[in-house]
């Protein structure tokens, strides 16, 4: 695979096809972990890794185990085994090796295992047919692009929270969806980017 | 039974008033065939994986609850999609991804959380069913909606091409797009608390 192509899958994943804002995969924790800029950036960040490291796993597994077994038709029950058991496992070892920043990710990791876009990730890999170094790019970018709309989302909310003067019936929740519907509107905007 | 019904339609929607399972409504909800097939799967995993649980409650470690409530989940959702590849390939095709992502559905473990692991079967069966088809119920006005506005249409792919309702020039696209799912769920729930708080 050329370095031109992992550039064009990697921009394709942060921006044209956001997962949050154009797939929709993820939105629970976009708007649940939302409120402060700070939190944000550990969902963000724990997001990133689980994605990148899941869809290696699963990658593998595919490969080494359901394809040659034929237990393909068991695809989901097993995905989603690997990636609760991986989450736990990287809880483990964070709070072994990197306690700080098992501090500041805590409650969040847990909450990744039903987050939609960490198995969502897994599945499109396979349904894309992409290769191991392809899964990889796609998921630490795919993580990424959750990164960068969950910091920029949670910006537009702490300043909403202060200044803006919101009507009564679209208090909280209701706002939140607009507002995030019109930097969806702005991440349309690259759907023109192109590389070659 | 019946308090339970009107909980899972309106008091405690599991969509516009708990807020949960908002991904596949958002993405999925562009023509009524969609928000048909999803809602029917959905109700037919949660009542089914409600079900299972209840009669596993007594059986099931409380430690490893959660991973276990996963792998009945997984299991029905497997069963379903393989039911929806054999019988109905179109809608398997234009739920895509989705129908695997019930799984995650926060709505099914959370009902099986709160509900199913502390009440009797047939109670844990009323509440999969009366939740789904609340669920069920904001899908489908929401499939409405964003047609009707989006592409001008009503019931399209349940009654053949659907019913032309708006000239073909005078749809907003913007409606159908990912926009357009937020905004109109955004204004469902506003309407929702709009009234409440009257």
């Amino acid at each position: 695979m050329s370095f031109v192509s992992v550039i064009s899958l990697a921009l394709g994943a942060i921006l044209i096809e956001n997962f949050i804002l154009v797939k929709f995969l993820g939105i629970c924790p976009f708007l649940g972990v939302s409120k402060s800029q700070e939190t944000a950036v550990g969902m963000g960040l724990a997001v990133t890794f689980v994605m990148g490291a899941a869809s290696l796993v699963c990658w593998v597994i595919e490969a080494l185990l359901l394809v040659p077994l034929g237990l393909e038709f068991a695809r989901t029950v097993v995905y989603i085994l690997v990636i609760s058991s991986l989450v736990q496992f990287i809880e483990m070892f964070l709070r072994k090796a990197m306690p700080g920043l098992y501090l500041s990710l805590g409650i969040y990791l847990p909450l990744i295992t039903t987050n939609c876009a960490v198995l969502g990730v897994a599945l499109l890999n396979r349904q894309n047919g992409y290769n191991l170094l392809e899964s990889v790019v796609y998921g630490v970018t795919g993580g990424l692009g959750f990164f960068v709309a969950i910091f920029i989302f949670a910006g537009v909310r702490e300043r909403l929270e202060l200044t803006a003067d919101v009507p009564k019936a679209f208090e909280g929740f209701p706002i939140a969806l607009v507002s995030a519907g019109l930097l969806s509107l702005a991440f349309m905007g690259f759907s023109g980017l192109k590389i070659i | 039974m019946k308090k339970i019904f009107k909980s899972g339609l309106l008091t405690q929607n599991p969509v516009l008033v708990q807020l949960l399972g908002l991904c596949s409504v958002m993405a999925i909800s562009t023509t009524l065939f969609n928000g048909l097939g999803m809602g029917v799967s959905v109700t037919v995993i949660l009542t089914c994986s409600n079900i299972v649980i209840s009669l596993l409650r007594k059986i099931i470690p409380d430690k490893i609850r959660i991973a276990c409530f996963i792998v009945v989940i997984a299991g029905f959702v497997t069963i379903v999609e393989m039911l929806l590849k054999a019988f109905l390939p179109a809608l398997n095709d234009s739920l895509g991804v989705f129908i695997p992502l019930i799984v995650v559905n926060c709505i099914i473990l959370g009902r099986a959380e709160a509900f199913a692991s502390k009440n009797s079967v047939l109670r844990s069966a009323a509440d999969g069913a009366a939740q789904g088809i609340g669920y069920t119920l904001v899908l489908v006005t929401m499939c409405v909606i964003r047609e009707l506005l989006g592409s001008g249409t009503f019931g399209k792919g349940v009654l053949g091409d659907g019913i032309r309702v708006i000239p073909q020039q005078f749809p907003a696209m913007m409606i159908i797009l990912p926009f357009g799912g937020f905004i109109t769920l955004g204004c469902l729930i506003a309407l929702v608390q709009w009234r409440t708080k009257k």
